[in-house]
């Protein structure tokens, strides 16, 4: 951002610029010299601090930017202007944990750059004992960059700064020491993790982590299996959650060794269910993990009418390695740092976008997750999804399928009882895929989970109005994961959470740690600003359910269209043994990994099933299927271009489109409220809101709002269009048609 | 389609044919060919299967290979709406009668056959006429002209010296007819440089031409020198002109060869020539044939993205769209006045300054301003249609033939997308002119040049589209859509915010399309906000007069948080 000049004046001259020496700086800067400090959370520790470090700006190529003083604390790395704010900008959308702006929470950053002598590498642990770089770039895994300058400073200073953030950023630790257990942040009304809970309940986001959530749960889709409690203390197995649900037909628990049992996700009205498994566990002889096997079909089989297909994720779905490379190779696209590289790299955008192969990933994703519907919508029979861990793709897949499926997870708080079902109970080992903690050991490390967000994205920008929720929602949930503070992403399993959580912490004095789940928005976001979570396009249900008052919403939309079929009531254990050789046969079964009764490609087949859906009249509280073809498929724009301005549409981008809506929306229901009131008590004073509240909203007033809002805020920038630089370089038209005469009638002479 | 019903007479009924389509495979039905379209309709299947194509989009018919053993005639249809059509029908036994694919070349090509286009048949009355949409001094009058420093000439009065441009030109009134007389002269197809456009408090003037005939010595113009002296001095707020060439620099140096070229800078003093590197018809039309290559009938998943990046055919939109973004920037923020070029001044010049307008002048985002932005700165300033489209004309390989105004249109659209609330018209309204602009049902995109059809007498003898259009208007209409007078919009041009414009390029694949058709939804969500700001009304007023009976003081109340909004869309 240029820092402007004082007065009102709109100048794009630069206050400061680099080439300044230091003492000129020192003597303008010495007479006001006012130590300034962040506004520190509660429990955050300054660890470090160097004055006067110069922040470039990243609007452009020139050397331009702001001092300031750099911080590092145990949360984050922060730099605050040695200048005087200009105005006090109402920020709509304000984190209340960290300031979009200039806030790194340390677990954000991604990689940092060191410039030494024009040369820019990569810091690791090696370089940074040696020598400071005069310039630091710090990369972040929200895809924002910052570039710090660090010549100015004492030297001293200026290594201690560099050596404190390299330290706290990339080395590996311990989790305790992050800032989830030295934050002591108190939630609104009260630390009472009781009373939290009561007001989670109330909002409806369902934990899962009580028997009653998932008692509920069968009983709204209408399952019939089995809850198993026995896990409890983790006696089955660390690596499963808490409490689950399996098929009635699963006997002995134990013999499962905590591998290889069908996990139940979600059943469909006409009764057959999808399940998840990880791999048996693998012993000496062949024999047992096929006998295994078969148990594990064979009780999905039993769930509903004998029949089930299967689908090994691990050999059909790319590695969790696969994804992170492609990630990797894909983020470099928009960590931008100045406008030549942003013109360079626009020419080959969309080559460059495919060799990253990310887009692909999507989509093969959704087409898996598409084939998974398509069994138990079309065809009613039974899927068993397994992967090694059971936990990674299984359940994204999983998680996919029931979005498509059940309207109830495509409201918000439905959406995130899904994330509780599928990730955080359902034990996918955030803290290691994450990589929060920077290990070493990178084997594990990989964005499942935002992939997963990318997919879901996918599925919002094709029928917007099926979802509750917007893609700012989308997108703050994904840069939430990097904010060290809400139990939700911290941890590898529902053992390992409850471990560490029920353990005192040291640094805590106040015996069990009390961090929030992400799902208390009000930690990060006011209420108004959590408006933006929420789709205006969303249609709702025509008849909806206002008196309805319960935690959980039991509304599987379709009838059973089956009646109740034979195998509802659990079968003797020595039948399913005895019979099972014929039934075998009756079984619809194949090996592992293949999709039954289909000769044709699966995406053939589900091209086929999407045709058919697409043929019918819309319903957005049905089934929905996303279209897979090559343009349906798109960049997650508000999340990878938010913070670069060369692509900001001042007054433009959806934001205006959506700011509309909710202008007018509220508008109606301001004026609603404003009539009940007066209608139901005369009092004199009651919350008259002025109609123009929604104004700051409004496209109107504000005007210039541009298309990264409400992310990234451009300040009174002066209005000017960014013109691209060295166009014609690159555009080179090898034929000759190029240096053909435009008027053809001198070339070619027809009639 | 309906408004054609009662004119066009059936030419031509084969039943069990075959249409062979790419996507959903071979379907038998009847084929029916009228004299302005060709309808296929197959009852057998559910839901029903029908085709409906004006013979005007066809650009090439032929027959694909000899008459099989069986008798099976097939012939292939390529159309100039992105799309291939495939028929298979047995040979008629009956000789005497024509075929079905004979009365097809017949009516699909009338101008091959000295016939005329189907539009000088059509006689469906509107409402509305829309010859009459654009008045230009009434347009010019909109802008303030003429003024102290502008004025009318009617040198060109009856087209004698440019028969390409409009009767009413305006100029410097510094600059007497005589010397303009010499300008022409002096300017490629004597397309001198005229107004189009004045800022409304800078006067900073965005003026088009042709290029200069400087040729290999270098010739000069006193008076084309007289006059661009004199467009600069008519905006007081810049000494500076700035001069944009559409082309790249090679191609405009190479064009002194035979002539042409471009204003020297010892030449022009105070103003400054800037390249846009925009390429030629030619390059254009290859890169939209790649791109139909690439989009129809299927898409190669795996391979998209390079695939649609090797077309060039977004990079062209680019850079179309960064030159029109200079210019704007030029006059707005530099408030200094243009002149755009290119090689003849008709084919990117339109499009530079048509889209520098829309930036400029809010004006032109309303449906009848965009109506008047492309009679003017297209229909009257001479846009070679008929060539550039080959209305009626066999002859598909004509090199003459280019994309350039379906390009702009692709243009607006993506401006469109980038400022939702900034347009009057939705989509559906661009569309159709695209789909108009080959069906040669209306009379607004005939001929070359605003002279000619004076001559056919077209405005007499044809409909207007927009007599359609704007007896229709809630069809087009962005429900979105907010007026601010003076609102700039700068659109931001990288090839990361430009999209491919799904919904016209690939809308026959059937996979592609939206289960509800977008102008639907548009047309449902108008009918919303019209509901909503009908109750936000009552509700007002109705607040007012409670306000007004019971004491109101208004005290500034803390800000609470609203419910989530839904709709019931």
């Amino acid at each position: 951002m240029l820092s402007l000049g004082s007065g009102g004046a709109k100048s794009t001259k630069p206050s400061f610029v680099s080439y300044v020496t230091p003492e000129e700086i020192k003597a303008e800067k010495d007479p006001p010299k006012k130590e300034k400090h962040p506004d520190l959370l509660p429990g955050e520790v300054e660890f470090c601090s160097a004055n006067p470090i110069l922040k470039y700006s990243q609007d452009d190529l020139s050397q331009h930017g702001v001092f300031g003083t750099l911080f590092c604390t145990n949360f984050r790395v922060t730099f605050i202007s040695d200048e005087t704010p200009q105005e006090k900008t109402a920020k709509t959308f304000k984190n209340k944990l960290y300031g979009e702006k200039n806030d790194i929470p340390l677990m954000c950053v991604d990689h940092i750059y060191g410039v030494y002598d024009e040369k820019r590498k990569l810091i690791t642990g090696g370089l940074v004992k040696n020598k400071y770089p005069s310039k630091m770039i710090i990369h972040c895994k929200d895809l924002r960059v910052f570039q710090f300058c660090l010549t100015f400073t004492k030297e001293e200073d200026a290594k201690k700064i560099f050596q404190g953030i390299a330290h706290h950023c990339l080395e590996e630790k311990s989790l305790k020491c992050v800032f989830a257990f030295s934050y002591m942040g108190t939630p609104s009304p009260g630390t009472d993790l009781s009373f939290c809970r009561e007001m989670l309940r109330k909002q409806e986001t369902i934990m899962f982590d009580s028997p009653e959530d998932w008692t509920q749960e069968m009983k709204r889709t209408k399952a019939n299996c089995r809850l198993v409690i026995e896990n409890k203390n983790f006696e089955l197995s660390q690596r499963l959650p808490k409490y689950f649900v399996i098929p009635l037909a699963i006997g002995d628990l134990f013999s499962y060794q905590g591998k290889g049992l069908p996990i139940w996700c979600w059943s469909h009205y006409s009764g057959c269910a999808l399940f998840k498994a990880s791999f048996p566990p693998v012993t000496q002889e062949d024999g047992d993990f096929q006998k295994h096997l078969e148990t594990m079909i064979n009780a999905v089989a039993h769930n509903y009418l004998y029949s089930v297909k299967t689908e090994d994720l691990s050999e059909s779905l790319p590695n969790i390695q696969d994804i992170q490379q492609s990630y990797n190779k894909f983020k470099q696209f928009f960590l931008i740092e100045n406008s030549t590289d942003f013109w360079l790299s626009d020419v080959k955008w969309f080559s460059s976008l495919e060799s990253s192969g990310w887009l692909d990933i999507i989509r093969q994703c959704l087409q898996k997750a598409v084939e998974v519907v398509e069994c138990l919508e079309k065809d009613n029979t039974n899927v068993l999804i397994t992967e090694e861990e059971g936990t990674d793709l299984c359940c994204v897949i999983s998680s996919l399928a029931q979005i498509m499926l059940d309207p109830y997870y495509r409201t918000l708080m439905g959406f995130q009882s899904l994330v509780q079902k599928e990730w955080v109970a359902g034990c996918h080992a955030f803290l290691d895929r994450c990589n929060h903690l920077h290990q070493k050991d990178k084997e594990c490390h990989s964005p499942v989970f935002l992939l997963f967000l990318e997919c879901v994205w996918q599925l919002v920008q094709q029928h917007s109005p099926a979802f509750q929720f917007s893609e700012t929602y989308l997108t703050v949930l994904s840069d939430s994961v990097h904010v060290p503070i809400f139990s939700t992403f911290l941890f590898n399993s529902a053992h390992h959470r409850e471990g560490v959580m029920k353990a005192e912490s040291p640094l805590a004095q106040s015996g069990p740690l009390s961090c929030p789940t992400v799902w208390d928005w009000s930690v990060q976001f006011d209420s108004k600003a959590q408006n933006f979570f929420y789709n205006p396009l969303y249609s709702e249900k025509v008849k909806h359910e206002k008196a309805v008052r319960k935690p959980h919403k039991p509304k599987h939309q379709r009838q059973l269209s089956l009646p109740s079929t034979a195998f509802k009531t659990p079968l003797k254990k020595g039948f399913f043994k005895d019979e099972t050789d014929s039934l075998k046969k009756m079984l619809q079964v194949k090996r592992l990994s293949r999709w039954m009764g289909s000769p044709d490609s699966p995406a053939a087949t589900t091209r086929e099933f999407y045709e058919s859906w697409q043929h019918r009249p819309v319903d957005y509280h049905g089934l929905l299927l996303p279209c897979l073809d090559g343009p349906a498929v798109r960049v997650w724009m508000q999340r990878y271009l938010r913070w670069i301005p060369e692509v900001y549409i001042l007054g433009g981008g959806s934001v205006a489109m959506t700011t509309k809506l909710m202008e007018l929306l509220s508008q109606v229901q301001d004026l609603k409220r404003v009539l009940e009131q007066r209608d139901t008590s005369q009092a004199a004073k009651i919350d008259h809101r002025p109609y123009i509240q929604h104004r700051l909203l409004s496209f109107g007033s504000s005007g210039r709002l541009s298309s990264s809002f409400p992310f990234a805020y451009t300040r009174n920038r002066s209005f000017k269009p960014i013109i691209p630089t060295g166009l014609m370089q690159r555009l080179m038209v090898t034929d000759s048609l190029a240096s053909q005469e435009d008027e053809a009638s001198s070339v070619a002479s027809f009639v | 389609m309906e408004e054609s019903g009662s004119v066009d007479s059936v030419e031509s009924l084969s039943k069990d044919v075959t249409y062979i389509c790419p996507f959903i495979g071979p379907v038998r039905g009847s084929l029916t060919v009228t004299n302005y379209r060709l309808f296929f309709r197959c009852t057998d299947r559910e839901p029903v299967f029908g085709l409906d194509l004006p013979l005007g989009a066809l650009s090439r018919a032929e027959k694909i290979g000899a008459a099989t053993s069986r008798g099976d005639v097939s012939y292939g249809l390529v159309c100039k709406d992105m799309r291939n059509l495939r028929f298979v029908h047995k040979e008629l036994e009956d000789s005497l009668k024509k075929s079905a694919f004979e009365v097809l070349m017949k009516f699909a090509f009338p101008v091959s056959n000295n016939m005329s286009l189907f539009a000088f048949e059509y006689k469906q009355v509107f409402p509305e006429n829309g010859w009459k949409v654009y008045d230009p001094l009434a347009e010019y009058k909109r802008q303030g002209l003429p003024n102290e420093s502008w004025r009318i000439s009617k040198v060109n009065d009856h087209y004698e010296l440019c028969d390409s441009y409009p009767a009413a030109l305006f100029v410097p009134v510094t600059i007497t007819d005589e010397e303009l007389r010499r300008v022409f002269s002096f300017r490629a197809k004597g397309r001198i440089p005229v107004l189009s456009w004045i800022h409304p408090e800078s006067q900073a003037a965005v003026v088009r031409a042709s290029q200069p005939m400087v040729g290999q010595n270098g010739r000069r113009c006193k008076e084309d020198e007289k006059l661009l002296q004199a467009i600069m001095d008519a905006n007081a707020q810049s000494h500076k002109l700035f001069i944009f060439d559409a082309r790249p620099s090679v191609n405009a140096a190479a064009n002194k060869m035979k002539g042409g070229g471009y204003e020297s800078e010892d030449a022009y003093q105070n103003a400054e020539l800037v390249f846009l590197d925009i390429h030629n018809i030619h390059v254009m039309r290859e890169s939209l044939r790649k791109l139909k290559e690439v989009v129809y009938p299927n898409i190669e998943e795996s391979h998209w993205l390079s695939n649609l990046e090797s077309t060039h055919w977004l990079e062209h939109i680019k850079l179309i769209l960064a030159g029109a973004l200079r210019i704007a920037d030029k006059v707005e923020s530099g408030k200094t006045s243009v002149v755009v070029h290119c090689s003849d001044g008709w084919d990117r010049t339109p499009q530079l300054t048509s889209l520098a307008l829309i930036m400029l002048d809010s004006h032109y985002r309303t449906i009848r301003g965009f109506q008047i932005l492309l009679e003017k700165e297209w229909l009257s300033f001479g846009h070679r249609f008929q060539q550039r489209v080959g209305h009626g004309d066999r002859n598909h390989t004509d090199a003459d033939r280019s994309p350039i105004f379906l390009q702009f249109i692709d243009c607006v659209w993506q401006m469109t997308r980038q400022f939702p609330a900034a347009f009057e018209f939705n989509e559906y309204f661009l569309i159709t002119i695209l789909d108009h602009l080959y069906s040669c049902l209306f009379g607004t995109f005939l001929c070359n040049s605003e002279q000619q059809r004076l001559k056919e007498e077209v405005p007499k003898r044809t409909v207007s589209l927009w007599s359609f259009v704007n007896s229709q208007l809630e069809e087009f209409v962005n429900p979105l859509y907010v007026h601010y007078p003076s609102h700039v919009l700068f659109p931001t041009v990288g090839i990361r915010h430009l999209q491919l414009w799904v919904t016209y390029y690939i809308r026959w694949n059937p996979r592609m399309r939206p289960q509800e058709p977008v102008h639907q939804r548009y047309k449902e969500l108008l009918a919303k906000r019209a509901e909503l700001q009908k109750r936000v009304e009552e509700l007002q007023r109705e607040a007012a007069n409670r306000t007004a009976s019971s004491s109101s003081e208004r005290a500034g109340s803390p800000t609470r948080s609203i419910t989530p909004v839904q709709t019931f869309v």
